[in-house]
Parts: structure tokens; C-alpha cells; sequence
């Protein structure tokens, strides 16, 4: 029973990472219609930046800098490379434009910080073990479960509330009427870009917390964020997270009976889901079928 | 009437090859490397490029020939031809199992189930660790002699005479490919591509068409994973990641995805660009990372594109 909450709760963890990196991948995938396989790159910049910042700023100034730049550096990214294939309609270039990109920023991450694993100091205020009993649950665990809600419901609140949040919804719904409007939508699609590639530093500073860095770690990260998104269904980001969640979950639950199946048992949810309901968990209707 | 005299010239260099790639700094086994791919990316162009369905998960198919291959001779009996079918119908069984959950799906969400849908063998791959040899990748086979009543083709011992082997499966490959895009089926492939609305308004179930191509190039591809399992005698979880994928995709964008020969010219730059690349410097994952991004930028229509633009009509 303590071996099944151990691992249940470590799959959760990895949830939330999933969840975290869904998050950013779905909005980029709604509004700018582009599968981002770059965001795994955005992950490493994220948390590779907060480990060389971290004897300068601290962990906390490393934990708000870290996604920050990985942000910024998306922002840029956006406006050179990706923004001159949005005019192409088949969706193959910027699949091959990111994928290149996704290879371009692992190997530069290997040469600039070295092939070997990197460990982050986690301040021992929140890094030790709350309980006795259950030592696998640490304060920082916990932390990174609080900090990915709290980001969760910030966006909620900014994609709800703000201008920019608005016109992001918008745009998700009909770019051409949005752009009519007089909505700069070139500026809008960037800050979007931008915003979710700042989740995917923030997953990768806090990931590399619990994981430590290296740095194919966002390129295996991207694919069970893939499937959390096509089973909590394409165009909705509360099913993002949820379908992070669940695949965590799934995997570690498996780990305490099967330890092998434990990452083949996501994919099989996923053609489970396929199967019984196309369009996700929280999916609408028709879209992209 | 030059379209004959092309193809000619190509079979003839393809024949002599042995003898000339060697002179230019090659060797025999680049030679039959960059056959196997251009099977694969020739199948997958089917579903890509005619079709216009975004299958970016193809290697999860080559590399289930490959390991269906390598594991018949390694644990089946010592045949090659048994070792090929076996590869083949592994392969092309899956697609055509897995290909009902796709064939809906149009643009980015084709792109991204056939991704997703290819981890999971790769995960099977790497976890089913006593059969398949894990993560080290499958090792303890080789290839046997072809045995054709007296004749015996010494495949084993000879590179040249493997390298004929995979020129002709090639052959094959493309003949069918091409009786394919001949036919009514070939064309309603291509007519899904360039309108699939109106190809439904005609009373045409265009998800059975697409899975019809889904399969077909599964079964293509597999075939090549097969060979190129026999050409290493060697098979690993990399021949299903989803890296292998996209290097698919690139190579048949590279030579022109609306051209039947396109994906064979994107295959001899990029296996040998890799091959360079990766002899003379660590950095090659960047290097090919670039070319990545340079040819969408500037070169989308690919090789052929740029120097023949009625390619796009065919």
C-alpha cells in the first residue's frame, strides 16, 4: 500500500510536469497553429538558464528569471523563424521548422553545459520531507504542486479577464475576424508564443528540482505532453492538464504492478481514448476530424 | 520520352555502383543505406505527398520490420526471405491495424497521433528487454544466403551481393509504387490531396481511401526496416524514435514531396550529408538541426521543386 502511494504520488509529480508542458503546447497549438516541437528546447533553455543563474539570484530569483528568458528567447525565436511559415497553409513546415529547432537546442545545450546530468540546489526550507512516514512526499513536492496551480489559475485568470487574454481566445476562434477587428494579430500570436514557452520553462526549472538536468530531458518530456493533450482533447486546456494528470497518475500507478509497462501504458490510454472517444476528454466536436 | 532516358541513366549508375561509389570516397553499404531509405520515403510520400495525410510517426513501422526480421532470424529460423515477410507483415499489420484512429484526422492532429501512436512501440522496444535486447538494441543475428534452387546468392559474405538484394526489392518498391499512382486508387489518393471536401461530395468514403494509403505505405516501410536490419545485422530502438520520423519527412520534403523520384534524391543528400557530418564534427545534431530550419525557410518545394516546376503537376 505505502509502495503504491510512493509511486502514485511520483506519478503525479510527473503529471504535473506533463501538465505544465501540455499547457504551453496547447495554447501555441490553438492560436498559433503550430505543433511546438521545439517546447521540450524551451524546457532545457528554461531550466539550464535557472541553474546558471542560481549562484547569482538565488533559487527564487532562478525559479522567476529561468522561464522568464525562456520566454524571451521564444519571443525571438517566434518573430525569426516561425513567424514566415504561418502564411504556408500545409502545417508539414513548421512541424520541420520546430523539429529542427528541438535539434538545434539539445545539442547546443549538450556543448555549452556538458553531456552529463546537473543537479539544482533546492533550499532546504522547502526540500525536506514533511512527514516521517511518508518521506516520499517533501516539502518541494509539494511546493511544485502549489506553484503549477497557482500558474494554472493565473492563466485561467489572464486568458479570462485580460485584454490580451480575450483576444487570445479570439484569435483561437477565428483569426480573420480577430485580425479584422484591428487586432494586431502578428504581435498577438508572438506574445502567445511567448507565454507558453514560459511554461515550459517554468516545468523545466522545477522539473530539474525533482529530476535534475540533462539535456535530453525536454525532448523526452514533449511526448507524454503530446498524448496528455490528445486525451484531454485538442482545444481545450483545462483537458491539457487534466490528461497530464491522469497519465502521471496512470504511469506510476502501473510502476508499483508492472514497472516495464509503465510508459507504454500512456500510449495505450491514448488509442483507448481514440477509440471510444475521439475527440478527448474535454475535446469539442469536429475539430481538426 | 526524356522521362525513359532519365530512369535509364538512374538504373545504370544504380547497377554500377559498386564500382564507382568507392572511387568517390563511398562505400557499398552507403550505397544500400540510401536504397533502404528511399523504400521507406518513397512508401511514406504515398500517404505524405499524394494523399496529403501528415504521418510523422512512420519510423515506428520501418523499425517494426526491423525487429520482426532481426527476431525471425534470431529466434525463428535462419532465413532471409522468412526473415523479410515476417518484417514486412509486422510492420504493415500495424498501420493497417492503427490506421482506423488516424484516417479521420486531417493537418496537425494526423501529425500528432501518428507521433504519439509511434512511441508506444518504442517504448515496447526498449522495456521488453530479454527478446528485444532493451535500450543496446537487437544483436546475434545475420543474414543467410538466398538459396534459390542450385543457385545460391551470397548475400551473407558479400556487401555487393546484399547491395543487389535491396536494388531490386528497390525495383519492386517502385514499380509498385508507381502501378499504384497509375490506377483509380492512385488517382483518388491524389484527388483526396488536392480537394477532400469534393472528393466526398462525389460519394467517395475518403477515410477508407486514406486508410487504404496509410496502410500501404506501412507495409512499404516495413519492408525497408527489414532490409536495413539485414544490412546491419543490427536493429536498435533508434530505428522506431520519433527522430527517425522526422528525418523521413525531411528527406522526402528535401527532394520534392509532389514528385515521384523526389524523396530518392532528398535521401542520397541527407544520408550523406549525415554520414559527413557526423565524421567530422560532435556538433552534427546542429548541423542537421539547420538544414531542418534552411530548407523550410527557403526551399520548401525541395530539389526537384526548384529546378522542375511541373513536378507540381504531377
Amino acid at each position: 500500500m505505502e509502495l503504491l502511494l510512493f509511486n502514485a504520488f511520483n506519478g503525479l509529480i510527473q503529471g504535473v510536469f506533463y501538465a505544465l508542458m501540455a499547457l504551453g503546447l496547447a495554447l501555441i497549438l490553438s492560436l498559433n497553429s503550430v505543433i511546438n516541437m521545439a517546447h521540450g528546447g524551451f524546457l532545457v533553455i528554461g531550466a539550464y538558464l535557472a541553474y546558471t543563474l542560481t549562484p547569482y539570484l538565488g533559487f527564487w530569483g532562478a525559479l522567476i528569471a529561468g522561464p522568464l528568458l525562456a520566454g524571451a528567447i521564444g519571443l525571438v525565436v517566434e518573430r525569426v523563424v516561425i513567424r514566415p511559415v504561418y502564411k504556408r497553409v500545409d502545417p508539414i513546415y513548421s512541424l520541420l521548422l520546430t523539429f529542427g529547432l528541438a535539434l538545434i537546442i539539445e545539442d547546443m545545450t549538450r556543448t555549452i553545459w556538458g553531456p552529463q546530468g546537473l543537479p539544482l540546489e533546492v533550499p532546504d526550507v522547502i526540500n525536506s520531507p514533511v512527514s516521517d512516514v511518508y518521506f516520499f512526499i517533501t516539502g518541494y513536492r509539494l511546493f511544485v504542486i502549489g506553484i503549477t496551480a497557482a500558474a494554472a489559475i493565473g492563466l485561467y485568470l489572464l486568458l479570462r479577464y485580460t485584454l490580451l487574454g480575450i483576444r487570445i481566445r479570439a484569435g483561437t476562434r477565428d483569426l480573420e475576424t480577430t485580425a479584422a477587428l484591428g487586432v494586431n494579430i502578428y504581435q498577438l500570436r508572438a506574445l502567445n508564443f511567448g507565454l507558453g514557452c514560459i511554461f515550459a520553462g517554468l516545468a523545466g526549472v522545477l522539473a530539474s528540482g525533482v529530476l535534475g538536468l540533462t539535456p535530453p530531458m525536454g525532448n523526452s518530456l514533449i511526448m507524454p505532453s503530446f498524448v496528455a493533450i490528445i486525451i484531454g482533447g485538442v482545444g481545450s486546456l483545462f483537458g491539457a492538464v487534466c490528461g497530464g494528470l491522469i497519465i502521471g497518475l496512470a504511469a506510476g500507478i502501473t510502476t508499483t504492478y508492472y514497472p516495464a509497462a509503465s510508459e507504454a501504458v500512456i500510449y495505450l490510454m491514448m488509442l483507448i481514448v481514440l477509440v471510444v472517444r475521439p475527440r478527448g476528454l474535454f475535446g469539442e466536436e469536429g475539430l481538426f476530424e | 520520352m526524356t522521362r525513359l532516358a532519365g530512369i535509364a541513366v538512374l538504373w545504370i549508375a544504380l547497377i554500377a555502383l559498386p564500382w564507382w561509389l568507392p572511387l568517390i570516397g563511398g562505400y557499398t553499404a552507403l550505397g544500400s543505406k540510401v536504397l533502404i531509405y528511399a523504400i521507406a520515403t518513397m512508401g511514406l510520400n504515398l500517404v505524405l505527398g499524394f494523399t496529403g495525410g501528415l504521418s510523422f510517426g512512420q519510423a515506428a513501422y520501418f523499425g517494426l520490420g526491423a525487429y520482426g526480421a532481426g527476431m525471425t532470424l534470431k529466434y525463428l529460423a535462419p532465413s532471409t526471405p522468412l526473415a523479410l515477410l515476417i518484417g514486412t507483415l509486422a510492420g504493415g499489420l500495424a498501420a493497417t491495424l492503427l490506421g482506423p484512429l488516424v484516417m479521420r484526422r486531417r493537418g496537425i492532429y494526423f501529425a500528432m497521433i501518428t507521433i504519439a501512436i509511434g512511441q508506444l512501440f518504442y517504448f515496447v522496444m526498449v522495456r521488453w528487454n530479454e527478446v528485444t535486447g532493451g535500450e543496446d538494441g537487437l544483436a546475434g543475428f545475420a543474414r543467410q544466403d538466398i538459396h534459390l534452387g542450385p543457385l545460391v546468392i551470397p548475400i551473407a559474405s558479400s556487401g555487393s551481393a546484399f547491395y543487389y538484394l535491396v536494388l531490386a526489392c528497390f525495383t519492386v518498391a517502385v514499380a509498385l509504387l508507381w502501378m499504384i499512382l497509375q490506377s483509380p486508387l492512385g488517382h483518388t489518393f491524389v484527388a483526396i490531396r488536392e480537394n477532400r471536401r469534393r472528393v466526398e461530395f462525389l460519394g467517395i468514403r475518403v477515410e477508407r481511401y486514406v486508410w487504404a494509403a496509410f496502410a500501404i505505405a506501412g507495409f512499404i516501410t516495413a519492408f525497408a526496416g527489414a532490409l536495413n536490419a539485414l544490412l546491419f545485422n543490427f536493429t536498435s530502438p533508434q530505428d522506431l524514435h520519433w527522430i527517425l520520423s522526422g528525418n523521413f519527412v525531411i528527406m522526402i520534403v528535401l527532394g520534392g514531396m509532389r514528385s515521384f523520384f523526389g524523396p530518392l534524391i532528398g535521401v542520397i543528400i541527407f544520408v550523406v550529408a549525415q554520414d559527413y557530418l557526423s565524421s567530422v564534427t560532435g556538433n552534427w545534431m546542429t548541423f542537421i538541426g539547420m538544414i531542418f530550419v534552411l530548407i523550410v525557410l527557403l526551399f520548401p518545394r525541395g530539389v526537384l521543386g526548384i529546378f522542375n516546376r511541373r513536378a507540381e503537376a504531377l
